[in-house]
């Protein structure tokens, strides 16, 4: 990673019409069972796509491809092509760990470390070496817990454990756990549904904030807050990709009638 | 069409489909008793039907107390949003018609003593023949969610432009002919401007009805002579 990319992004890449991640016949095997059938999307830069589809249809085992959290199952085989910015991420000479600095992930549950708010932070620009000083990294602790909207609430008590904050407190650590490293790319796997409503509200605000740095990548089981921050909606249905297109258009008139019925509440 | 998982939701929107058969009756009916008493010269009938917009305009408040409760409640999407927002302006559509057709029978009561020239007395009937046609077509099409019935109707409006035009040249000259005839002709004058209006919100209702099957709104200009296709109708 080159020394621009050390501070905490903003701005920091050239905003690219084409997409950020493009995935071409994807497929993905659990030992015998297809989990992913022929899965090809584009991801487009700078704006929030969601995935949405009921349990079980492939969304959270696609997300996982997209930084190779699959490659820690063991009967987890992955087969076509996946590249961001143009990068084969499966290409055998990739380091994994650069990859995943790239491709932050942020989970359904907050699983902050055991740790203090700062070294939360500070965990991820330290083990890539992104900061030279101390003074560095101070200073992308704190614009990352600025940036994830978390600073205010937690700037007396830095060296309090994590652990001691609220649900949506943590949630939020994480997220700036997750940009410290400045990435390209964030996954979020149903990062609201531990949440309560408000607290849901301000991790909605914070992606809308968000997006207009990163590529992120929201899976959700609720459709009102596809809705909400996505502006482009991918449905997922048995290991496909049934439909993908404009989240208003998604939402208002979806061209797959299993898209309809699914949304509408009418799914078996 | 599959069930919603939850069955009250079903409920709820077939709830609306039959206010909205219910209120669509109700106004047919009173534009039919309101030319009625025009042409038989009926107060009774004409009172009747005035009174009889009152329940008109209390399903019109009935559908949109429960559609925006189901927004509240809900959160439709897709087909559901689209068919509640569509009962909500077909209700309104409703509504105005509800009261155009009570305007006409006012106008009843007003020339009640008048006698009525026969020729445009049936220039008027045939435009609510006509007005009557295609409202119910437009309501068929909704309760069939039939976009192309619709599209129809839709079209079929410029006739009833056409009569107006025409019955608004005749009664003029009958103006023209006997100052005498001005009261009278003024209120069929009316009563055929009401006509043309009832002809634009059936037209709103077609356009509502193909929203609510495609998605889309009808994107042909409206037709001048018959020279457009279904063709144009794009697929949801």
């Amino acid at each position: 990673m080159d020394t621009a990319a050390a501070t905490v992004p903003s701005n920091r890449r050239p905003a690219s019409n084409s997409a950020k991640v493009i995935a071409r016949k994807v497929n993905v095997h659990y030992g015998d069972k297809q989990a992913i059938k022929n899965v090809s999307v584009d991801i487009p830069d700078r704006g929030v796509m969601a995935f949405i589809g009921p349990s079980g249809c492939g969304k959270s085992t696609f997300l996982r491809c997209i930084n190779r959290m699959n490659d820690t199952i063991a009967s987890a085989r992955v087969t076509g092509r996946i590249e961001i910015d143009g990068q084969d991420i499966y290409d055998p000479e990739l380091d994994v760990v650069q990859l995943r600095a790239r491709v932050g992930m942020v989970f359904q549950k907050p699983n902050p470390f055991p740790k203090s708010i700062y070294e939360n932070v500070a965990y991820g620009p330290r083990i890539h070496g992104l900061s030279g000083s101390k003074a560095e990294l101070d200073r992308i602790v704190m614009d990352s817990l600025s940036k994830a909207g978390l600073l205010n609430e937690v700037n007396d008590r830095l060296n309090d454990t994590a652990t001691g904050l609220s649900g949506g407190q943590q949630q939020r650590l994480c997220i700036a756990r997750a940009i410290a490293v400045s990435p390209d790319v964030i996954l979020m796997d149903e990062p609201c549904s531990a949440l309560d409503p408000i607290a849901t509200a301000r991790i909605e605000e914070l992606i809308d904030e968000l997006r207009s740095n990163f590529c992120i990548i929201i899976v959700t089981h609720s459709f009102a807050q596809a809705a909400r921050v996505s502006q482009r909606t991918a449905f997922f249905h048995l290991g496909e990709l049934v439909e993908e297109g404009p989240t208003p258009q998604i939402f208002s008139t979806p061209r797959d009638k299993r898209t309809q019925d699914y949304i509408t509440g009418r799914f078996g | 069409m599959t069930q919603h998982t939850v069955k009250s939701y079903e409920e709820e929107l077939t709830f609306l489909d039959n206010k909205i058969a219910h209120m669509g009756g109700l106004t047919e009916r009173l534009l039919g008793q309101a030319f009625d008493s025009l042409n038989r010269r009926d107060p009774k009938l004409a009172a009747a039907a005035i009174v009889s917009d009152k329940s008109i305009d209390n399903l019109q408040r009935e559908i949109e107390d429960h559609s925006i409760l189901m927004i509240a409640r809900r959160q439709p999407v897709a087909n559901d949003l689209r068919h509640i927002m569509a009962a909500l302006k077909i209700a309104g559509d409703l509504e105005r018609i509800g009261d155009f057709s009570k305007n006409i029978a006012k106008r009843a009561l007003a020339i009640a003593g008048e006698s009525h020239p026969k020729p445009l007395l049936a220039g008027l009937g045939h435009m609510v023949e006509l007005a009557l046609r295609q409202l119910k077509d437009a309501l068929d099409a909704f309760a069939d969610r039939d976009a192309e019935k619709a599209l129809v109707v839709w079209r079929k409006d410029e006739q009833l432009d056409a009569m107006y035009n025409s019955l608004f040249r005749e009664l003029l000259t009958y103006m023209m002919e006997d100052p005498r005839n001005i009261g009278l002709s003024t209120h069929l004058l009316f009563g055929a401007k009401n006509l043309e209006r009832i002809g634009d919100h059936t037209t709103n209702i077609a356009e509502t009805v193909h929203y609510l099957v495609h998605g889309a709104a009808i994107t042909d200009d409206r037709p001048k002579g018959d020279t457009t296709s279904s063709t144009l109708i794009q697929q949801g």
